[in-house]
């Protein structure tokens, strides 16, 4: 390691008075005094607050005048300030990653405000620390990256159309790939939507109008994505299609690829005739539905809430109240009777039909999971748990409420598009409250069913979402990415274990074969720089930038003296 | 919100309202009062050295009035901007007092008691309204006794209850017992003073007091004015003292809260106040009851409701949870009344409905699941802007543009549309930015379209 001193590199070290929140309770002046004496400090000044705009010319004034290599300000988080001064470095024509933060305010003066002479001491370790740090810190540039301003959505249901015509209505080319004849996907089964019942079939013949009308979207149909290089900006897909392979350069993919409908296959004698799925009730009712049938009987939560599949599957309750309500508008002499466990009727709309389903007569019966009712071939027997008595309901038709669940080729994207899927087979968010519609990958994004069960409004609302995420690199034209990240620091000694992009939470590392054998390659724009690679590798072939082992142990040793 | 505050393209002026709203989607005049904080944002750097030294104290309004904040406030400590402001109803200065030690004390000069409102016009391509919602009151509702019993709180109040930064540290001290606590504070306040005062009457006596009162209520020194106030003040702090004591005992046998009940539905699914269902008070319950039982595993939850309804994503999986690690029991019903039992406990009544049966359940702290009610402004900012509300009034919008207000242009998002959970309100938000970017776009396009 060379030895810090001899480099001759000049540091200066603002020391943010943070007014009286680090003033009040350290010692400033002995503060500055020792560290004036750290190896390579030249220069160092006390501010009221180093980010007024004060402070902040008075490092630009010093970085020139003083002629500073490298700049370290020991003040507050760098998590609210680090970029401000970061950027300032820049504006004084210092490159900005020649710059450390020292925070000796939330973790020191303002924990430790009731003894001054330990806390004193304490900022002096951190601002050591930080100094021996600066002293090895390197010069970064930012890495930009061009887009191709060109969309591809993976599933032409409601979620996808949504999605494909805002960004097309944005003036961004979309191609939509479609693995079914058509476009619409579920909604071309289903009856009406609820609560307006409108016809889903206008609905649904109206955006694939839309769509296909639209002169800046291609859509294929019996189709699917078959590979995908590549990362945010850049990607080159294969879509395989009836007519063979078509290849296209794409920035960003969305996907949309919706959910299906568990067949209840051995389950309340299901037989797709007298005892059907509630997808098949809106068939039915779509179809003209049979006058013979005088008594129904819907169960809910089958094959939903169980050990198998823990999950509520949302929608199931929301869509068996509004066939229940079509049923007692058509004719109301028939007695609609609904088993539950709990009805999912969840905000304003839903509560709504759920009072008019009662009002129309609609009856619901509790039924608890230990005790499930039984269907034989004239009636369902049922515990009704409130009552407290076993009951006989006559059913001609018995509708089975089953969940949505992840579609059958979900593995298969996840595999191509290297994004993750949870435990019941779902698409997996980044951040499950902050970044719904987003993948921990960048440039992939995600909406509708296939995240999980969404009723129409969702769906829409999710591909609207997700057009909006999506259009961000898109209107950009580029992305930059910080400059700290991973890179391959000693690549004779990289063997190519691949331990590092097995773990890479981002896909940011691939394994490529040169002419010195299989190697690791960071593709940097798609890194994050979270370090996970950098400490796996025991060949210490991968470094992180701005965090490199030197520079770590330099903090360390400094630590220690 | 640090990333808000920190983009270069968003312009977040905080602390104001909008005043009028002209012209159409994609040419917007909005004309908005900033009002005045009384603090300059462009010198203020949020160190809150003022708050430290302002004297005025206000109920917290963030902490649900459960602790006190200054008259020189920032709203909470992570707000942004970080700008403080001064609470113009409570500020001795700019109520004609002798003050201003907020300005002595701040060393960026930001403090400025003569500002101003100020009016600004904004050219917009289109506007989103996220206005959010209010917490349904309680008190509307007799049976729940919210106001009358102290150890019924809701559950925003509990929140902050719970919160780490909150009024109480995170522990679940009861209302009643903090009530008890805050008059041991005034207690111990009156009796420093009435010793001072006895004091210095032994002082001046050179005798002890008891002594003193001893011959005094023996029938001696009858005539002296002097003495005779010493025994009045003597007998005042013996008083003082002995209730002091009293509270302090009965301040032993205090202990956070550790047997707990959720009701359900307070204000949704009830006739009498909002039919429909708030949607996210279920998870929050459960999540509240869990939060408990991390920080003090001895605290158990009962969580009364009509439907649990645990519909997002991994929601069910939490509940079940929850109930199993948690210590939270889910019990079929709706509560019917609310009654206070010995030792300031709430008592619920309520019928099980799988039992059928009628029960009486004690707890050390009730917590109600109050409905989310639209926001108190929005009747006005909807006539504002000319768009439609819904029968209670949340911002109307269809299922199949869930974004689009009546208006072209105007977009809506989160809970001002109707109640909704954080990752809808989310994902509702990119919604609303597309539609907007949609609208300027084609805007512009068929603006250029027009030139060409």
């Amino acid at each position: 390691m060379p030895d810090k001193k001899e480099q001759g590199i000049k540091i200066g070290v603002f020391l943010c008075h943070c007014g009286s929140n680090i003033a009040g309770y350290l010692n400033m002046e002995e503060l500055e005094e020792y560290t004036k004496g750290l190896p390579n400090v030249g220069f160092v000044q006390r501010n009221l607050y180093t980010c007024s705009e004060t402070g902040i010319n008075e490092i630009k004034q010093a970085i020139k005048s003083q002629d500073l290599e490298r700049v370290v300000v020991a003040s507050c988080t760098p998590r609210t300030h680090g970029p401000l001064f970061r950027s300032s470095c820049g504006e004084a024509g210092l490159n900005p990653y020649l710059f450390e933060m020292v925070n000796i305010r939330d973790q020191c003066s303002w924990v430790h405000m009731h003894d001054q002479e330990k806390a004193t001491n304490k900022a002096k370790d951190l601002i050591r620390m930080g100094v021996a740090k600066a002293a090895l810190l390197e010069p970064q540039e930012p890495i930009i990256s061009e887009v191709t301003v060109r969309a591809c959505v993976i599933g032409g249901g409601i979620a996808g159309m949504t999605t494909s015509l805002s960004l097309a209505n944005r003036g961004f080319e979309v191609v939509i790939v479609e693995k079914e004849e058509r476009l619409g996907g579920m909604l071309n089964q289903l009856n009406k939507i609820g609560p307006t019942m409108i016809d889903a079939q206008t609905l649904v013949d109206e955006r694939v109008r839309e769509v296909t009308e639209h002169p800046k979207i291609t859509v294929f149909t019996k189709a699917r994505v078959t590979l995908a290089q590549g990362f945010i900006g850049k990607y080159k897909i294969d879509i395989e299609t009836e007519t063979g392979v078509k290849k296209i350069d794409i920035g960003v993919i969305i996907v949309a690829t919706g959910g299906r409908v568990f067949v209840p296959e051995g389950l309340y004698g299901y037989d797709g005739q007298r005892v059907i799925t509630q997808l098949e009730m809106e068939g039915r009712l779509k179809n003209g539905f049979d006058k013979d049938v005088k008594n129904i009987v819907m169960i809910q939560c089958v094959g939903s809430r169980n050990e198998e599949r823990p999950y509520c599957s949302r929608i199931c309750c929301q869509t068996a109240v509004k066939n229940a309500i079509l049923i007692k508008e058509q004719n109301p002499e028939v007695n609609v009777s609904i088993l539950y466990r709990d009805m999912q009727m969840y905000g304003v709309e839903n509560e709504g039909m759920f009072r008019d389903s009662k009002a129309k007569g609609v009856r619901y019966i509790n039924y608890n999971p230990d005790r499930p009712p039984s269907v034989d071939s004239e009636k369902v027997d049922v515990y009704h748990s409130l009552l407290g008595r076993e009951m006989s309901l006559p059913a001609d038709l018995v509708v089975l409420s089953t969940p949505l669940i992840a579609s059958e080729d979900v593995h298969e994207i996840s595999h191509i598009l290297r994004v993750s899927i949870d435990e019941n087979g779902f698409l997996l968010e980044a951040h499950v409250k902050l970044r719904p519609i987003d993948f921990a990958t960048d440039g992939i994004f995600l909406c509708g069913s296939g995240h999980f069960p969404a009723n129409i409004r969702e769906a829409v609302a999710q591909g609207l979402g997700a057009a909006s995420r999506a259009s961000i690199p898109l209107s950009k034209g580029s992305v930059v990415v910080e400059p700290i990240i991973s890179v391959m620091v000693n690549e004779e000694a990289c063997r190519g274990c691949g331990m590092c992009a097995a773990l890479c939470p981002y896909g940011a590392i691939e394994i490529l074969t040169n002419e010195k054998g299989r190697k690791a390659h960071v593709i940097d724009v798609a890194c994050k720089g979270c370090g996970v690679c950098a400490a796996t590798c025991y060949q210490h072939a991968l470094s992180i930038n701005s965090f490199t082992d030197q520079q770590i142990e330099a903090q360390i040793e400094a630590f220690l003296e | 919100m640090l990333d808000v505050g920190r983009h270069p393209n968003i312009d977040l002026l905080a602390y104001s309202e909008i005043e009028k709203v002209e012209g159409q989607a994609g040419d917007f005049t909005v004309t908005v009062r900033r009002k005045a904080r009384f603090v300059d944002e462009s010198k203020c750097t949020g160190c809150g050295a003022c708050e430290g030294k302002c004297p005025t104290i206000v109920s917290d309004d963030f902490n649900e009035g459960l602790g006190t904040r200054k008259a020189i406030y920032a709203y909470f400590a992570q707000g942004i901007p970080s700008t403080r402001t001064i609470d113009a109803d409570y500020c001795r200065q700019l109520n004609g007092k002798k003050c201003g030690i907020c300005q002595k004390t701040c060393q960026a000069d930001a403090i400025d008691f003569d500002q101003k409102d100020r009016i600004v016009e904004l050219n917009v391509g289109a506007i989103i309204c996220a206005a959010g919602y209010e917490v349904f009151d309680p008190s509307q509702i007799p049976e729940y006794r919210y106001q009358e019993i102290p150890n019924v709180v809701t559950a925003m109040e509990f929140e902050r209850l719970l919160s780490a930064s909150g009024p109480t540290g995170g522990h679940v001290d009861r209302p009643s017992d903090r009530a008890v606590e805050s008059e041991i504070a005034e207690f111990e306040k009156k009796a420093k003073k009435s010793e001072k005062v006895v004091a210095n009457f032994e002082k001046k006596y050179e005798s002890n007091s008891a002594e003193f009162y001893e011959k005094f209520q023996s029938g001696q020194y009858k005539d002296d004015k002097d003495r005779v106030k010493w025994a009045d003040k003597y007998s005042e702090n013996l008083v003082i003292v002995e209730s002091l004591e009293a509270l302090k005992k009965k301040a032993e046998t205090f202990a956070t809260a550790k047997r707990l009940a959720f009701i359900q539905c307070v204000g949704s699914r009830d006739f009498r106040f909002y039919p429909f269902c708030s949607g996210y008070c279920c998870m929050h319950s459960i999540k509240e009851a869990i939060v408990a039982n991390e920080h003090d595993t001895e605290t158990t939850s009962t969580i009364f409701g009509m439907d649990i309804r645990a519909v997002g994503k991994g929601f069910e999986e939490y509940k079940i949870r929850g109930g199993n690690n948690s210590a939270i029991s889910y019990t079929r019903s709706r509560v019917a009344e609310i009654t206070e039992g010995q030792n300031s406990n709430p008592v619920v009544t309520y019928e099980d409905t799988r039992e059928r049966k009628i029960k009486n359940q004690e707890f050390d702290m009730v917590i109600l699941a109050t409905a989310c009610a639209p926001s108190a402004g929005i009747v006005d900012l909807s006539k504002l802007l000319g768009i439609e509300l819904d029968d209670y009034n949340f911002i109307k919008t269809s299922p199949f543009s869930p974004v689009d207000c009546s208006i072209p242009g105007i977009f809506v998002c989160g809970c001002a549309g109707a109640p909704m959970d954080v990752p809808e309100s989310v994902a509702q938000a990119s919604s609303a930015a597309e539609r907007a970017a949609e609208t300027v776009f084609q805007y512009n396009f068929n603006k250029e379209k027009a030139v060409a």
